[in-house]
């Protein structure tokens, strides 16, 4: 196997003559999304993430932990995060690495079948399948185990209805990973059972949702006896809660850790509201020597040093079993409450130009509106109430909830449908 | 809490019971009617156990565990933490690392050996992340230097042989390394929050010294002062998240066995969402304090940045976490006879005494603002 100060220097050659670099005005996702971004912009940039990726494939960078037969170079975790230390500063295809390769790839390689997994990883890693996650629904919140999607078997096939919703970018991806219920009349993780379907199949109606930023990056999904075949089932059938511990473990880790994540912190040189943006914020608004918005300055910057640092340590404290994988709740719950904060910051320094502003300084305007999503950051992905549950619950050993859904699923009270 | 490697482990568990047995709770308490807590012949047994020695280089007499002996330092600093140990660790081994880095061969031969030792203890006037100002002024007069003035919160001071202080003179502000039973240094004994640390207003009237006595190049104070800041907000991270280890500890144990209404506090959800911020904060000031030990003891190019940042966390979180670890406690939390407040105390010192969570993210926020101007 190559030594990874080796893999990392022909990554240092590669890089400048095959990824353009970054472009530190672009947005991060949708917190500092330009309101008026049209769906035009966006198409192309998922164009121009599919082409990058091709491009690490051709070069080698793609899937650097995955097995050569399903087109990865087989190499280790310390080789992905040596060749991200030298991505820095290059545009790379950040919006599709969730939820393509984590939590996506990362369960096909778990619990594929063979099949499944020549068929769709290395188009995957070519770039050719972005895929969606279907798991959230519109009744259940951050209860993903009380699923009532139905999937109703009929011979070798599969029928879906249901809806699901809060799904990133499903309007442009290809294929989706899928949570159903197969079984009411069990407790209800044990009805449960995981499916992959195109996005584009018959019965799959796709509806975006405007975020109060005007982002419409998620989707809500319905599904109309949608047909798929047992082939593309994913884990037992019923056996869907295994796949699903699994699945929310790898969703946990996009804040930092994954071994499946090509990153180089963002696609610009920094993240959101960091220390160094909000310098440049300050600057402009001429604040920048004010006692205050240094204070602040650092106060959003060492956040952004200690998230890094917290990453770091608990990703090596799991790897060496000196903390169970249930310890990565904390990074989730970290990057939550400090993305908030520094969202907060971000208005604190600019004050009424982050309230009210020139139609033409779109920069400033994202502070106020950024301001007004942040929540956002400890809601997606799992809110950080729930990580708090798996905090005291799975790593203290404290009391687990009492439960009123321990019965056959099909009793369970729910709320007005 | 900070060992890192099989060496390292065996020298955080040989400190860590060196501190229980010399300093059960009960012995904290008791040395807290004391006016002094220095023990001498434990100082010169805790040298032999290497704490005096980490913050300086091998060539200069000193030696690390690990290499890096602030990370080393670090582990020590966790356990004093832990168990509010009594100790003039801290501004010795601020002053072995100027001596060992800046003293010249006179000073390292004499007062360094004796620090390493643990024969001296030796005592640092600091200035603070935000202020500046010597308030001691330094006159030259034939080949002595004359010093005049007071400077204030100096630790161990009453039991220290050397104090390192900053005074102004014609070339800057430059360090002098003062011997302390200087018949023209009187000390005025302060109070403050912690049990067993012992602070005084140093006073110095006519002070005459060898103009030998200067630590580093004239008017090097400041730029020193700013090394030896980053070094002591290190350690001084690592002793308050050791006293939030021991507060959170406490509280786990309290809320497992605590019963109201008929069922254990920690089953109560909004108990155990509390306790969940508080382990991700622990970790988060464990983890910030270790990578600004390494970066710090390495000496690499954002070791500043990661002291302030350690210490702009760590000093905001850390008191933040052990009152709500009083709060979760309830009555028992706020009295004397409970064991929460003495870590408390040793907690809330040292997320000051060096400058505020406040004066650290404004250094950090000043470095930020200066690098983003730079660049284009």
């Amino acid at each position: 196997m190559i030594p990874v100060e080796e893999f990392a220097a022909r990554a240092r050659s590669w890089l400048p003559g095959h990824m353009p670099p970054a472009d530190p005005s672009a947005g991060h996702f949708f917190f500092a999304d330009p309101t008026d971004r049209s769906d035009e912009h966006d198409l192309g940039r998922i164009e121009r993430c599919r082409e990058l990726q091709r491009r690490l494939f051709d070069g080698g960078f793609a899937g650097i932990c995955v097995p050569a037969e399903y087109g990865g170079r087989g190499l280790t975790p310390a080789h992905q995060f040596a060749f991200n230390r030298e991505l820095r500063g290059y545009d790379y295809p950040l919006e599709i690495q969730a939820s393509t390769f984590i939590p996506c790839m990362a369960i096909l390689l778990e619990f594929g079948t063979e099949e499944q997994k020549r068929r769709h990883i290395p188009p995957m890693l070519r770039g050719e399948e972005v895929w969606a996650q279907f798991l959230s629904e519109p009744g259940g919140g951050s209860d993903a185990a009380g699923a009532v999607t139905t999937a109703t078997r009929d011979g070798e096939q599969w029928v879906l209805n249901g809806s699901k919703i809060w799904t990133t970018g499903a309007w442009y991806s290809d294929w989706a990973m899928c949570l159903a219920r197969t079984n009411w009349e069990v407790e209800k993780h044990r009805g449960l059972t995981v499916f992959s379907l195109p996005v584009r199949s018959p019965g799959v109606e796709v509806h975006r949702i405007e975020l109060l930023n005007g982002s419409k990056e998620f989707c809500q999904e319905f599904l109309t006896d949608v047909i798929v075949d047992d082939a593309n089932r994913i884990g037992d059938i019923d056996g869907g809660w295994t796949v699903m511990t699994r699945w929310l473990h790898h969703e946990r880790t996009i804040a930092g850790g994954s071994p499946y994540v090509t990153s180089a912190g963002s696609r610009g040189d920094s993240s959101p509201n960091d220390g160094r943006e909000l310098a440049r914020l300050a600057r402009r608004l001429g604040a920048a020597d004010d006692a205050g918005t240094l204070e602040r300055l650092g106060e959003a910057q060492a956040l952004g040093l200690v998230g890094d640092a917290l990453i770091r340590s608990v990703t090596t404290k799991m790897q060496t079993g000196a903390l169970p994988h249930h310890a990565a709740a904390m990074l989730r719950l970290f990057n939550g409450t400090a993305t908030v904060r520094k969202a907060a910051i971000a208005l604190e320094i600019a004050g009424a130009a982050g309230v009210v502003w020139d139609p033409d300084d779109a920069a400033v305007a994202q502070t106020g509106i950024g301001y007004l999503v942040r929540q956002a950051a400890c809601i997606g992905g799992g809110t950080t109430e729930m990580a708090r549950n798996v905090i005291s619950e799975r790593l203290l050993g404290m009391p687990r909830e009492a439960r009123a859904d321990d019965g056959p699923f099909r009793d369970v009270a729910r709320g007005p449908q | 809490m900070f060992a890192d490697t099989d060496d390292q482990q065996l020298f955080e568990s040989a400190t860590a019971r060196f501190l229980e047995s010399h300093y059960p709770i009960e012995r904290v308490r008791e040395l807290a009617d004391h006016g002094t807590t220095f023990d001498p012949v434990l100082w010169r047994r805790a040298g032999e156990l290497g704490w005096t020695t980490l913050l300086v280089p091998e060539q200069a007499g000193g030696g690390s565990i690990s290499g890096n002996g602030l990370s080393d330092l670090l582990i020590v600093a966790g356990q004093f933490g832990q168990h509010a140990s009594p100790g003039p660790l801290l501004p010795t081994n601020a002053v072995g690392a100027a001596l060992g880095r800046w003293g010249s061969p006179a000073q390292r031969a004499g007062p360094l050996k004796e620090i390493l030792a643990g024969d001296a203890v030796a005592t640092w006037a600091h200035t603070s992340a935000g202020r500046r100002g010597a308030g001691i002024a330094a006159a030259a007069a034939s080949g002595t230097v004359v010093l005049n003035g007071r400077v204030a919160n100096v630790e161990s001071a009453a039991d220290a042989r050397y104090l390192l202080l900053t005074a102004d003179g014609p070339a800057g502000p430059s360090h002098y390394l003062v011997p302390l039973d200087h018949q023209r240094v009187h000390l005025t004994a302060l109070r403050g929050v912690d049990l067993t640390r012992r602070f005084s207003q140093v006073h110095l009237d006519d002070v005459t010294l060898p103009e030998d006595s200067r630590v580093g190049a004239p008017g090097a104070a400041d730029e020193h002062d700013d090394d030896l800041l980053d070094l002591v907000a290190v350690v001084t991270a690592g002793e308050i998240t050791g006293a939030m280890r021991r507060a959170f500890d406490m509280t786990t144990e309290w809320t497992a066995n605590r019963y109201s209404f008929g069922r254990p506090l920690n089953s109560y959800q909004e108990i155990k969402h509390r306790m969940a911020d508080m382990r991700t904060q622990l970790e988060a000031s464990e983890a910030v304090a270790a990578r600004a030990g390494d970066a710090v003891g390495t000496g690499a190019p954002d070791a500043r940045s990661w002291a302030s940042a350690a210490m702009a966390y760590v000093a905001r979180y850390g008191p933040e976490l052990i009152q709500d670890c009083i709060q979760l406690h309830g009555g028992i939390g706020v009295t004397y006879d409970h064991d929460l407040h003495i870590f408390l105390r040793r907690a809330v010192l040292d997320a000051n005494l060096f400058g505020s969570h406040g004066e650290f993210a404004c250094r950090l926020g000043a470095m930020v603002a200066r690098t983003e101007a730079n660049v284009p």
